[in-house]
């Protein structure tokens, strides 16, 4: 069996990303591929790992195969320290006691801006995305990893419209406006791990995935990456990382 | 109301003052809660996602043929659509709107905002949330650190971003919200409206305090007694509550904690059906799941006893070891 045939996109999303996630952090995750992520990271290598949840959730464990559809379900509050309200979870990120908030996103730019609002002109959209939920607030007020599909009409130049802030219009543009804490730390997608430079804050290729060329990334991307002269290649799924990845995802959820 | 729509103090302060707070029987039926939802309300509604909706009180409104409804929620789903596709709300006020992360984009919600006969006024979540949390305060505004350099503020010129007068620092207000009639669905509550909630509170607290009037729906009426017995798990107050209406699976197909999860085969054939034909798909649902039923247990029975015991035991799960 080739590299690329052991593991499907979404899967190597996830573990990618959950690899980025230490112990003792307290990590806000979004649903789908994060909420995902953070449990894996939770079941690998970091039981210590604090998952909060915007329904009102603080410190999750989520069962393996009883995934919740959304991060407002029920099933979010399983073997939790706490609940709250959906106001004061949110409130933690502005007191900053999150140390990172993870997401996934439709479109993304250069410096890091995430669009899930309106393709084309919002007062007249081709099409009405639906919106921020917590991800405005979360990629406002601290370190963000996002995990997404890595396709060129999702990587632009410029969103259509920065629903959730990465790094503005780059240089010091984010705590200019009013952001003084956190922004992009990293892009993960099936082709490479991304990271942000610390003068332009323009984004830039930290490791490539097995098997992915640098051609390969800069072709499915609408802008002009920064590379180093050297790639760093990331280390394949393990077994023990995919195993463990579809014992939690067992009907495939949300690693179709 | 002010050009912010901001409710002015001394509006609020009367309302409140004229309102009859009493320790009293307050339960209605639907039909009779519905009547305290005038066309034109701005409506605020509790829950989040598929969790608590306020589905039976939605559905009676829809049955009553409703007008000109502004509607706020912390995230919106199914019920969105159904509140645009009957054509009884014309402006949403939320964070996020689709039926659900698994469905991908919400047709009815893009048919109607892209042909602009309704609008959806996007905030961000924090933002919703401490807009009823000014409104609830008696403030006129509250600051947070959020949406500033966003594309989400610079269509939302009713936030005002200022100076701090004590830190220089920027900062944005988001203006009170207020809402005439909040609805809000929780597991018991007594005839007075003292509303015990299991779970996830959401914003409903916050949106009970600021809400000019609160309609409860309630899986079950249980005794006063029985709510002094734990008074820490009342979490709103019978003095902000109007009415109360006792509807078992009363946000069905949505879940509420404990008691039941999402009707997800429900959900997906529902999905399928209106993403497919956004008016016409959504028209014979309205028939069939909302005007057609005599009663609310009739609609329920049309879900079917399957799923909805399916859903019941899963959602009694949640507190199995």
């Amino acid at each position: 069996m080739t590299e690329a045939h052991r593991y499907t996109a979404t899967e190597i999303l996830a573990i990618l990303s959950a690899r980025q996630l230490k112990d003792g952090q307290v990590v806000f995750a979004g649903v789908g591929i994060p909420l995902l992520a953070a449990t894996l990271a939770q079941r690998l290598r970091c039981p210590g790992l604090t998952i909060l949840f915007e329904g009102g959730v603080v410190g999750a464990f989520v069962e393996p195969g009883k995934l919740p559809p959304s991060t407002n379900d029920q099933r979010c509050t399983k073997r939790a320290n706490m609940v709250l309200g959906s106001t004061d979870v949110l409130l933690l990120l502005q007191r900053g006691y999150v140390d990172i908030g993870f997401m996934g996103g439709a479109q993304i730019d250069q410096f890091g801006n995430l669009n899930s609002s309106f393709i084309g002109d919002p007062a007249h959209p081709k099409t009405r995305l639906p919106g921020t939920g917590g991800g405005n607030d979360i990629s406002s007020l601290t370190n963000m990893i996002v995990a997404m599909k890595h396709e060129k009409r999702r990587f632009v130049e410029q969103v259509d419209f920065i629903t959730s802030p990465g790094f503005l219009r780059g240089g010091t543009s984010r705590a200019d406006s009013g952001l003084p804490a956190g922004g992009m730390f990293r892009v993960i997608t099936e082709l490479a791990v991304f990271g942000f430079d610390d003068a332009e804050r323009r984004m830039k290729v930290l490791a490539l995935n097995p098997g992915v060329s640098r051609e390969e990334v800069q072709d499915n991307t609408g802008f002009d990456l920064v590379f180093d002269a050297q790639n760093a290649i990331t280390e394949p799924p393990t077994e023990h990382e995919l195993s463990t990845l579809r014992m939690l995802d067992p009907e495939r959820l949300f690693t179709a | 109301m002010t050009a912010s729509g901001v409710t002015p103090y001394a509006q609020l302060r009367q309302d409140l003052a004229q309102r009859d707070k009493s320790l009293r029987e307050k339960v209605v039926t639907l039909e009779e809660a519905a009547s305290f939802v005038p066309d034109g309300a701005s409506v605020g509604l509790g829950g989040s996602t598929m969790s608590r909706t306020p589905m039976a009180m939605i559905w009676q409104l829809m049955r009553a043929r409703k007008k000109g409804l502004t509607c706020s929620r912390s995230i919106i789903s199914t019920d969105g659509d159904l509140l645009f596709g009957s054509g009884i709300c014309d402006h949403i006020i939320t964070s996020w709107f689709a039926q659900g992360i698994l469905w991908g984009l919400s047709k009815v919600m893009r048919h109607h905002v892209e042909n602009g006969s309704a609008n959806y006024e996007e905030w961000s979540h924090m933002a919703v949330g401490m807009r009823f949390r000014a409104g609830g305060m008696g403030v006129p505004f509250l600051p947070i650190r959020s949406m500033l350099g966003s594309d989400v503020l610079r269509i939302r010129p009713e936030a005002k971003e200022i100076d701090c007068p004590f830190t220089g620092e920027k900062l944005l207000l988001v203006p009170a919200l207020n809402p005439d009639v909040a609805l809000i669905h929780v597991q018991r509550c007594d005839a007075y409206g003292n509303a015990q909630m299991d779970g996830l509170q959401f914003m409903d607290i916050d949106l009970a305090m600021a809400a000019k009037r609160v309609i409860l729906t309630t899986e079950r009426i249980v005794s006063n007694d029985q709510i002094r017995r734990a008074p820490d798990q009342t979490k709103i107050p019978f003095f902000c509550v109007d009415a109360v209406v006792e509807v078992p699976y009363g946000s069905a197909p949505h879940e509420c904690y404990g008691l039941y999860e999402p009707m997800m085969k429900h959900m997906s054939q529902y999905v399928a059906q209106v993403n497919k034909a956004p008016v016409e798909g959504m028209r014979e649902y309205l028939e069939k799941y909302v005007y057609g039923p005599a009663s609310w247990n009739e609609y329920l029975s049309l879900i079917g006893l399957e799923e909805i015991l399916e859903a019941s035991q899963r959602g009694r799960s949640i507190y199995n070891d």
